[in-house]
């Protein structure tokens, strides 16, 4: 008999916040198997690290229960944190303390015995890659081995069960990759048991079984496989044409579950019961393939049953662009430092009318510094920047009254209604009073606010935060639009809504710069800039990108195989 | 390993942590060392409510050798700075613009007058502004004003008759320095720093920054956790101590007339308490801007203004006096400043003593009830 090594049943919380009751878990029940690697898959606000704490003993339910290791988590929670090793989404490093002393300071706490210390810390730390960094302070280490090292804390006393929350929030593509190979390895050759939470739905397809949550709920549990399955059969690759046109045709049609610019094609997933061959006579000139099926049509596909939810597909917005000299943006030889480091070492690029152009890296590769010039927000050391044809170091705010921008913590007025926040940004950006009613019209309408206009911004879902900040950003009728990690935590079924809106501002003549750390939504843009280290390591269409990293091994690429490969060679020349 | 043996462990290297922790932070030097440093500086050298070199205003109406007798035993007088004037108007304005803090007026008549039996008036004009001031011109004036008279009945070759003579001494600080009497309450409020708002603001970090949700999931309790600091920090407060101490009797040359080793127990009583008032601002906070606010408003203000540091309890209203029985500075103060100047009094020191234990097993209590190993 195999005994489970974690099990809910029936689990339920709840919590106040700013007076608001919000129901985190809501009778979850699920229990995970010796030996693999579960992953509780949801986006922000699913209930996943609520999970993790009642399973570590931090949190007490409401109702239900949860046994880990056989032991009552909330009761023997001492015993269960004896036994378990668990990794917040924020691993709680001293960056005050090197490598080497945050590895002495829990293998104190753990109780792991002097004489067994030294082989442990030499496995982990190759294992880890850290081996070389002993002597330096956790609080220098780039994000990716902060990670690792919070990972090497957590097994200096080998757990039986690792609990890994959201562990890839903020690592870039390589540190990802390596983490998954050491979990892996973990899995494989000390018979750990892991449960990993994760919003990434491509990591999903790695588990060995998986829990799918939304709002509080399991949705599903099995083989990562159980999703994409059914899919088979209705999934499609549809080519032909001007693919932001043939997307927003397609949204549009019944029987449609996704329509989705992915690279050089639109990517359709049709309805179970849609009689597919009917569905693409309107597409004559176009070729239509089969496709794989992904864990993310499956989820998609489950999300849009549940909640019916309007198809975007007439999404116009009526949204006059100033005609203006293309390219829109140029750029030459940008360049930034803080100090002696260079955060944006010297770029180049140009941007035309009614583009989407993504600007794709890991933290610290300049993305955001860039952002920041092209807005008039940080001057550039060195180089030149032109905004539609306006230098900004003499015309800021002319140019600044052209664009808008929507960051990615949103700046909203939390305690503000979602009216007052729009009244607000119509004034503050100088809208004359006619002007303004009609705008805000506007964004209530096109964003399908009228129903919340006089909710508290603060106690909006994400997905609607993250419309009323577009709105707001919209308001003065900008020619371009910059986005700043715009979908960060924000579910699949949201993102997907975000997605139709941003084709549709650039099919009005919006130019539209994006920065993302998904890589599957680069295949979203026209062209893409990889950054690493404050250069442009490539820009081109995302296709051709692809189609670069190319091998024998690996004949269809990912936009994440193309961007570690990107990485590596840039590495090598550097070495 | 036995559970025993594990427990040490895990204090050992959680203590290591908090000094390795307090040697890299910039900011916890500053809390510990030179914000110290600084407050003995400015109260040692700076500031001083003795009254000391007042400018005051001397006028005339006519000058005679009597007038000029007494203005002179004014000028002798280290308290003052005089200043001439001729005529009241030019006398009044000095005193507007704030130049002088008191106007000595005599008048035409005053040589006539003093040879009277009923004697001479003299007018004195104070400056009310600052009456702390005011109150010293007025008393340092007729003081000098006194010695003149004698001294003039003396030459005269007679005994001044008054029906009271003062024969005035000073006891436990009998320079009358108001150094001797700021600078050991000092202790209590660098140990207030320390103990208090630093501790507060490090536990707050932990919670801020999801370290502390990490080391809860480890066989670490609630209770190592919040030894680790109590150990490091009552360390770092006894070194603030020391340092007050010391440069308290050797820099400032303030004597320690008590014993040194009743101040150092009182001084780790207080420290405990001053600790668990960290801690359990902390455990309530959870967020360092909260936490320091907390701190300085809830315990470094008071420790300041209400526990007899600088102000005299006795002459607060009654309110104000009561509440300053809830602010644990006061009991320290009360110690420090009566072994520095006045000795082992134990009639002061035990009841404060034991106020200090209350207040020690009180916060503490609050801190171990608040400090649950888990995260809500």
């Amino acid at each position: 008999m195999t005994v489970d090594i974690l099990a809910a049943d029936n689990l339920s919380r709840r919590f106040v916040v700013e007076g608001r009751s919000i129901q985190a878990l809501d009778g979850v029940s699920f229990s995970i198997r010796q030996g693999c690697v579960t992953g509780l898959i949801g986006p922000d606000g699913a209930g996943k690290t609520t999970l993790m704490r009642l399973a570590a003993g931090l949190l007490v339910p409401d109702g239900g229960s949860i046994r880990v290791l056989g032991l009552d988590a909330t009761r023997d929670a001492l015993k269960v944190q004896a036994a378990l090793g668990y990794m917040p989404q924020r691993f709680g490093l001293y960056e005050d303390l090197t490598v080497q002393e945050n590895l002495d300071l829990y293998a104190d706490l753990q109780g792991v015995p002097m004489d067994q210390r030294a082989q442990r810390y030499q496995a982990l730390t190759r294992m880890t890659a850290l081996a070389e960094f002993t002597n330096r302070l956790a609080g220098n280490l780039s994000g990716g081995m902060k990670q690792k090292l919070g990972l090497a804390c957590t097994l200096v006393r080998a757990p039986s069960l690792l609990l890994l929350d959201e562990p890839t929030v903020g690592v870039d593509p390589v540190s990802r990759r390596e983490l998954w190979a050491i979990i892996e390895r973990l899995v494989k050759d000390e018979g750990m048991s892991v449960l990993l939470s994760t919003a990434y739905l491509d990591e999903a397809e790695r588990c060995d079984d998986v829990v799918l949550m939304h709002e509080g709920r399991v949705l599903m549990q099995g083989n990562p496989s159980d999703l994409s399955a059914p899919m088979g059969g209705r999934t499609w690759a549809v080519r032909g044409g001007r693919l932001r046109d043939l997307q927003a045709r397609l949204a549009g049609k019944p029987g449609v579950v996704d329509a989705q610019v992915q690279g050089d094609h639109v990517r359709l997933v049709m309805r179970q019961d849609a009689d597919a061959s009917a569905q693409f006579s309107g597409l004559e000139g176009c070729s239509v393939e089969a496709v794989k099926p992904r864990f993310e049509d499956g989820y998609v596909d489950l999300l849009r049953s549940r909640a019916e939810s309007r198809s975007h597909e007439g999404m116009t917005f009526s949204h006059p662009v100033t005609e203006s000299v293309s390219p829109v943006i140029h750029v030459e030889n940008l360049r930034r430092n803080f100090g002696d480091f260079w955060a944006v070492d010297g770029i180049s690029f140009e941007v035309n009318r009614g583009e989407i152009f993504g600007l794709l890296g890991a933290n610290g590769a300049g993305k955001s510094t860039t952002f920041r010039m092209l807005c008039g927000l940080l001057p550039a050391s060195s180089g030149s920047l032109r905004v539609t044809g306006l230098d900004l170091r003499h015309a800021a705010s002319v140019a600044r009254a052209r664009i808008g921008y929507m960051s990615q913590k949103f700046s909203l007025y939390g305690n503000l209604s979602v009216m007052q926040n729009l009244v607000f940004f119509a004034s503050a950006y100088g809208l004359p009073k006619k002007l303004r009613g009609e705008r805000i019209g506007w964004s209530l309408s096109e964003f399908e606010l009228e129903k919340h206009a006089d909710q508290l911004s603060g106690s909006l879902s994400l997905g609607y935060k993250q419309r009323l900040a577009m709105a707001c950003s919209l308001m003065h009728q900008p020619d371009i639009l910059f986005l700043d990690e715009p979908t960060s935590g924000v579910d699949p079924l949201a993102r997907r809504e975000f997605w139709q809106r941003i084709n549709a501002l650039a099919r009005s003549g919006v130019t539209v710069l994006i920065t993302t750390h998904f890589m599957e939504e680069a295949e979203y843009c026209d062209r893409i800039a990889i950054m690493a280290a404050g250069r442009i390591l490539t820009l081109d269409e995302p296709a051709i990108i692809k189609a670069h990293a190319k091998t024998t091994d690996n004949p269809e690429p990912s936009m994440e195989d193309a961007f570690i490969h990107l990485v590596e060679d840039a590495g090598r020349e550097a070495a | 390993m036995s559970e025993r043996g594990g427990s040490l462990m895990r204090l050992k290297g959680l203590v290591k942590k908090e000094f390795l922790q307090i040697a890299r932070d910039p900011s916890s030097i500053a809390i510990a060392f030179l914000m110290p440093l600084f407050l003995l500086v400015l109260f040692g050298f700076g500031v001083s409510l003795d009254a000391d070199h007042l400018p005051v205003a001397l006028v005339a109406e006519q000058p005679t050798l009597d007038s000029d007798e007494f203005f002179s035993s004014i000028a002798g007088s280290h308290y003052f700075v005089p200043q001439r004037f001729f005529g009241m108007a030019a006398a009044e304005e000095a005193m507007r613009e704030g130049r002088v803090n008191a106007i000595v007026h005599l008048r035409a008549d005053f040589a006539k007058t003093l040879a009277r039996e009923q004697g001479a008036d003299i007018q004195v004009i104070v400056n009310g502004v600052d009456a702390n001031t005011a109150r010293l011109t007025q008393g340092y004036l007729q003081g000098v004003w006194v010695n003149w008279l004698e001294r003039r009945a003396r030459n005269a070759g007679r005994e001044m008759v008054t029906p009271v003579k003062l024969e005035q001494r000073v006891w436990y600080n009998s320079d009358v320095r108001s150094r001797n009497f700021l600078v050991p309450g000092l202790v209590a409020i660098i140990m207030t720093l320390i103990g208090t708002l630093l501790t507060a603001l490090v536990m707050a970090r932990e919670w801020e920054r999801g370290t502390l949700e990490a080391l809860l999931v480890t066989p670490v309790t609630m209770t190592e956790v919040l030894l680790g600091k109590i150990i490091a920090y009552f360390a770092l407060g006894t070194g603030g101590m020391l340092l007050s101490v010391g440069l308290a009797v050797w820099l400032f040359g303030v004597p320690l007339v008590g014993s040194f080793w009743i101040l150092f127990i009182c001084a780790s009583l207080f420290l405990l308490a001053a600790l668990g008032m960290g801690l359990a601002i902390s455990a309530l906070a959870r967020n360092q801007f909260v936490a320091g606010q907390i701190a300085i408003v809830g315990t470094f203000l008071p420790a300041f203004l209400l526990s007899g540091f600088i102000f005299d309890i006795d002459s607060m209203p009654s309110v104000v006096q009561f509440i300053t029985h809830l602010i644990v500075a006061r009991y320290f103060v009360a110690i420090v400043q009566t072994l520095f100047m006045a000795g082992n009094v134990w009639s002061v020191v035990l009841p404060n003593v034991f106020a200090l234990i209350v207040m020690a097993i009180f916060f503490m209590g609050i801190t171990w009830r608040k400090s649950k190993k888990r995260l809500e």
